[in-house]
């Protein structure tokens, strides 16, 4: 009797072993998701207010955000590889009506001009921030990023990474979606 | 012998990095004046995730997006912020996931009670092995 019970106790321990196995294997079978997701979705645009990063766009600030028009707002750098891949999908965003917004990150004004004389400018307004502080107020974790902005001010979707073509439909569908 | 010249080469390739070259924020690097905000600044970096580089805390990271983030701790320390507060900002950002201090929350209470049960389980079964000896 206590040997046909001894029995049942360690089956039930090698089943449990083997669950957990099971569970080990499932989860590290899983792709790992290395991205960062700003936990800002649905919530305002913090205030700030940036200066101009070039001569020949205005600065940025949360009041230009909140202006009644639906906004891309591409997080970019000069220095930074995969934000010159995704040029020719900022372009088709705009060629489709995009208003296309930008913050550069820790960048010099002249390495900002050759960029957009390089790769193309396709943004209304470029504010300059040296200390990363608006990409940190709003859960950016790199560049690029690129956020949808509702005309109330309001962050509605998040793409990390640079915009591949199969990204173009998705971000226009996000803008109608913000209203415009 | 191309081969080794190829490889030798290749020994020789400097990285691309993706990196600024502007100068790290203020405060980056430059400690506050105040001891004890300073202090309390140190041990909330500590217990902060850099975002680049994401098994460093960002007292460990020379990433310059671990600087404008030591920045950030730093200055709100001065203008009277709390490290709670600190953390709780930052959290609201970025998730738990920024935060190295553990957290009791919905998905995490497990990993507290369970361990709990188990301890109070073998206590039961210790006690009723050791009563039935005696």
């Amino acid at each position: 009797m206590n040997l046909t019970r001894l029995r049942y106790t360690l089956w039930g321990i090698v089943g449990l072993a083997a669950a957990l196995f099971g569970l080990f294997a499932y989860q590290l079978s899983q792709p790992k998701d290395e991205f960062v997701h700003s936990a800002m979705i649905g919530e305002p645009m913090p205030a700030f207010d940036l200066p101009p990063a070039v001569e020949s766009r205005p600065g940025l600030s949360s009041a230009d955000l909140a202006d009644g028009t639906p906004k891309l707002l591409n997080v970019f750098a000069s220095w930074c590889i995969p934000c010159a891949a995704e040029a020719p999908q900022l372009e088709a965003l705009e060629r489709a009506g995009a208003n296309i917004v930008a913050v550069a990150i820790r960048d010099r004004p002249a390495d900002v001009n050759r960029f957009l004389a390089i790769y193309g400018n396709p943004f209304t307004r470029i504010g300059r921030d040296d200390i990363s502080e608006v990409q940190l107020s709003i859960g950016s974790s790199g560049v690029p990023e690129t956020f949808v902005i509702d005309g109330d001010g309001v962050i509605t979707y998040q793409h990390i990474g640079d915009i591949r073509e199969e990204h173009v439909p998705i971000l226009l569908e996000e803008l109608r979606k913000a209203g415009s | 012998m191309r081969w080794l010249v190829a490889l030798l080469l290749l020994a020789l390739a400097a990285p691309v990095t993706a990196q600024d070259t502007m100068p790290p924020a203020p405060y980056a690097y430059t400690q506050l004046e105040d001891p004890a905000q300073e202090e309390q600044a140190r041990e909330l970096m500590h217990t902060l995730r850099c975002l680049k580089c994401q098994s460093q805390s960002i007292a460990d990271s020379d990433a310059p997006m671990a600087g404008d983030m030591r920045h950030q701790v730093r200055t709100r320390i001065a203008a009277g912020e709390s490290p709670d507060e600190i953390r709780e900002w930052l959290i609201s950002r970025y998730g738990d996931y920024v935060s190295y201090e553990p957290q009791i929350s919905s998905t995490t209470w497990p990993l507290f009670v369970i361990p709990l049960i188990v301890l109070l389980l073998a206590g039961t079964v210790l006690l009723r092995r050791m009563r039935r000896k005696s």
